[in-house]
């Protein structure tokens, strides 16, 4: 039996859960399975229970339990008692990555975040491949092919990507509003929004000026780090945490974002990165920020039933929920339906979908079932990972509901 | 066969939980005070499920315990004194059937409370026990605890509500038990506590949802004057749905959680007081209620019709336990009831008793019948701060008994109320009790070391001293 790993942060953290089970009905894999250790309170009493040494960092009981966590931190939303839960997890699953750091698994995530996801080359080339390989119509013959279930699953989750002229990446350095200048923020462009979401990038910068809004793109900017820290690897995410600080300096009013999953962890960043403080607080979610600061819609009318699923990162992760409403009822023309369980989770979170398959495709499933049920012909959300995830269970029943960025529905009114 | 060996060959892989994790995950449940790892958990997914399982427990020799979603507050679905297995109900959850005419539900006991009302909701009926954890908690639970909730003054206990069950009895046999079928032994059931065998489906009444709700907040400086405003309005004959009041350290610790309601930070006491039922009634007994609460006007006083608004004022109330983890790692939840008449002054004698022990006590509690919640908020990792707790939570039980109440209104005895017992039941009670038991669990494998002593510690055993309820001396 090896030492208890050194988790007193998480063990203070984990000494607020009083165990009465009010965050069961809220977490996803519980609502599943039913069994206590998918539930937070089943988590939270194990790793309790490894900082107290009562159960060991090796024993492969303890992995299943923290590996089907989604991180949607759905249960902090329905916590009494405040666990920060998503911390917890955090630290307990860096904990455990020091342990396991050499299996090849282990080897074979860092590498893959290295050098595809945190390399900005290596993702525009890996994007670009997976264009090429839809193009030639390779991407249906690889299915056939005895590739690793998450590889084979990535393909399915990606959709039909724009030529590569259309997947440029957004113009960098400053642009102008029309207008008096009302505030200077920086862009936070993402991973997957810049390079298979382009479009949506392009409609905040669009609704950004139109807001009178001095919008810097920083060249230098790259990677937010926050499937690092998700999977235990925080130290691999400082490097790029300092990159991006350097990137967008101190001038800013604002660091805008699209991607709830980024904004989440970069609000973090100062939990674990004492340097990042300053910077964590001035990032915000689009919809936060142009809320606060007062938006002001275009005339043009924009046709169409729409409901509006929370991202869980915007959500239960930074508390936003009535901002983007608010923004979304602004929009003429826009009719907002309602979304049973709007803030369950898609299953998408992170690299999720890809690891923990079947368990993911029942949460889908179930959010599926909700969004068909709403009538809606267009489904908005505001993170590129649930798009992802949504347009392909949408995909996969042959529906016709649109996934939307809120956005390309803002930047429609102009 | 070794009894795992045969638990193995009758459920897949999956269905058998004998890890280390599963193990630590299950081995207490919403009084985590007491715990104790179980032998295995298995995940039945049926009656012949359950009846196959009970059955080679017998065979073994082995303890059995139920569980739903773990939130009992008297350690109930948690293994008793002796290796024991789990039986996880949480995942038999379906409504088997609903017949809106004749007003009733036959459900799994897995189906979590409220899923139930949502899932009737459009036909007008609803299930009116609705205890504090409705959100999780399971319905076999609410049954086997006899649980209540705030509107249980007027709708009664969940026993009042169970039309009739299935029950796998601790020797494996599967009973059908309806009211009105010849002698009540439906009426054994609720209340039970998973000690006469295992509920596997439930004939639930439901009742219709009130046509109109209005709600009142109001803050008072001091807990008396909450207190008073209770007696005025219970002896006005008005029998309002609710009535909830909050003390002053549970008002802060849920104004700073995700339940925060509105409540005045500043007040000493809040009372939440709910009417229901047609308008007519309501907008009668919503005079009387207005009137009672001029004589002695709170600080500030909220009403409100409104569902968003009325979830709002209750949600505070619906998360105040969970909320109590702010306070202290480990929160200890007592149950005890005592006349109304009473409450004012039994109140003001448990913060006597939390000061003399050291203890951080708060009061959130059922102030129309009597039922209250005391909080020990304590830090059990050191063992003085523990001993403190469970003798504070002890003299409080043994005051309420002594005031005419009752050591439990609606969490059950469990494993935690098992030395207390003597302070209600003479010897000859707890025979009875035992000979009860006895009928459905000959073996005493079922749920043992729960709610009835058996007497194996003289602490528990029951006193001579206690005059007893039931029968003559």
């Amino acid at each position: 039996m090896t030492a208890p790993p050194d988790l007193q942060r998480a063990y203070k953290a984990s000494l607020d859960c009083v165990h009465c089970g009010l965050c069961l009905p809220s977490c996803p894999t519980y609502a599943t399975t039913t069994n206590e250790t998918d539930s937070p309170r089943g988590r939270i009493y194990l790793m309790r229970a490894l900082a107290e040494g009562r159960i060991d960092t090796d024993d492969k009981s303890l992995r299943g339990p923290l590996d089907r966590c989604l991180g949607c931190r759905a249960c902090e939303s329905a916590c009494p008692s405040g666990v920060r839960y998503g911390e917890l997890l955090e630290e307990t699953r860096e904990a455990i990555g020091r342990v396991d750091d050499n299996t090849w698994r282990r080897r074979a995530l860092r590498s893959w975040l290295d050098r595809f996801i945190a390399h900005p080359r290596g993702h525009r080339f890996s994007m670009n491949l997976l264009a090429t390989t839809q193009r030639l119509r390779l991407d249906r013959v690889s299915r056939a092919l005895p590739l690793p279930g998450p590889m084979r699953r990535s393909l399915e989750l990606m959709p039909k990507l724009a030529p590569s002229r259309e997947r440029r990446p957004l113009e960098t350095g400053i642009h102008e509003p029309k207008g008096p200048v009302r505030a200077t923020v920086g862009l936070f462009t993402g991973c997957m929004m810049e390079t298979v979401f382009g479009r949506v990038n392009r409609a905040l910068l669009r609704v950004l000026l139109e807001n009178g809004c001095r919008v810097h793109v920083p060249a230098e900017q790259g990677c937010c780090g926050a499937l690092h820290v998700h999977a235990g690897l925080r130290e691999r995410a400082r490097p790029l945490v300092d990159a991006n600080i350097a990137a967008f300096g101190k001038d800013l009013d604002a660091i805008i974002l699209d991607s709830a999953g980024c904004g989440s962890a970069m609000k973090e960043y100062g939990h674990w990165h004492e340097g990042a403080v300053e910077f964590a607080n001035k990032v915000r979610d689009m919809s936060e920020f142009l809320d606060e600061l007062g938006f002001v819609p275009g005339t043009k009318r924009f046709e169409v039933s729409a409901c509006y699923d929370d991202p869980c990162h915007l959500c239960h992760g930074q508390g936003i929920r009535s901002a983007p409403r608010r923004l979304l009822a602004a929009i003429p023309g826009l009719t907002l339906k309602p979304l049973a369980r709007p803030e369950d989770c898609c299953g998408s979170a992170g690299i999720y979908n890809l690891v923990q398959a079947d368990l993911a495709d029942s949460i889908l499933d179930r959010k599926i079932d909700d969004i068909t049920r709403s009538g809606a012909e267009v489904c908005i959300t505001a993170n590129p990972g649930c798009m992802l995830q949504i347009e392909m269970g949408l995909r996969r029943r042959g529906s016709q509901v649109r996934v939307l960025h809120i956005a390309e529905v803002l930047a429609a009114s102009y | 066969m070794d009894f795992l060996a045969s638990l193995l060959r009758r459920f897949p892989q999956g269905r058998v939980l004998v890890d280390t994790a599963s193990k630590l995950a299950y081995e207490c449940d919403g009084f985590p005070l007491h715990r104790r790892l179980p032998l295995a958990i298995v995940v039945p997914r049926s009656t012949e499920d359950v009846r196959d399982i009970v059955k080679l427990c017998n065979e073994h020799g082995v303890a059995f315990v139920a569980r739903g979603a773990g939130t009992g507050l008297s350690g109930g679905a948690t293994p008793g004194d002796r290796p024991t297995v789990v039986l996880a109900l949480a995942g038999m959850r379906e409504l088997v059937r609903f017949d809106p005419d004749d007003r009733v539900a036959v459900v799994q006991p897995g189906l979590v409370n409220l899923d139930l009302s949502v899932a009737i909701q459009d036909s007008g009926l609803c299930f009116a026990p609705d205890p504090s954890s409705q959100k999780a908690c399971t319905l076999g639970g609410n049954v086997a605890e006899n649980s209540g909730g705030p509107h249980c003054f007027k709708y009664g206990m969940t026993t009042d509500h169970v039309v009739g069950v299935t029950l796998v009895t601790a020797d494996g046999t599967v009973r059908h038990l309806r009211e009105g079928d010849g002698a009540d032994l439906l009426g054994l059931v609720p209340g039970h506590e998973g000690t006469f065998g295992i509920l596997t489906e439930l004939e639930l009444r439901l009742v219709p949802a009130p046509q109109k709700i209005r709600t009142w907040l109001a803050a008072y400086s001091d807990m008396s004057a909450a207190c008073r405003a209770v007696s005025r309005i219970v002896g006005s004959g008005v029998v309002p749905a609710a009535l909830e009041i909050l003390d002053e350290l549970t008002i802060r610790a849920v104004e700073a959680s995700v339940y925060a309601a509105g409540y005045p930070q500043d007040a000493g006491a809040v009372l939440l007081i709910e009417l229901d039922g047609s308008h007519l009634a309501v907008d009668t007994d919503t005079a009387v209620i207005e009137s009672i609460l001029a004589e002695e006007p709170p600080l500030t006083l909220e009403a409100t019709e409104d569902a968003e608004q009325r979830t709002r004022l209750w949600k505070g109330r619906k998360g105040a336990f969970g909320a109590m983890g702010r306070l202290a790692p480990d929160l200890y939840v007592l149950d005890g009831v005592v006349p109304r008449s009473k409450l004012e002054r039994v109140l003001q004698e448990i913060c006597e008793i939390g000061r003399t022990h050291e203890v951080t006590l708060s009061n959130v509690f059922h102030a129309g019948d009597g039922n209250l919640h005391p909080n020990l908020s304590f830090d059990g990792r050191d063992p003085i701060q523990r001993a403190r707790a469970l003798e504070a939570g002890r003299e409080i039980l043994a005051l309420c008994v002594r005031e005419g109440g009752s050591i439990s209104g609606e969490h059950g005895v469990g494993s935690e109320k098992l030395e207390h017992m003597e302070f209600m039941f003479a010897s000859h009670d707890i025979e009875i009790f035992r000979a009860v038991k006895a009928c459905f669990d000959p073996k005493g494998l079922c749920n043992p070391h729960k709610a009835i002593p058996t007497g194996a510690s003289c602490k528990e055993g029951a006193s001579a001293k206690a005059p007893g309820v039931l029968g003559a001396h």
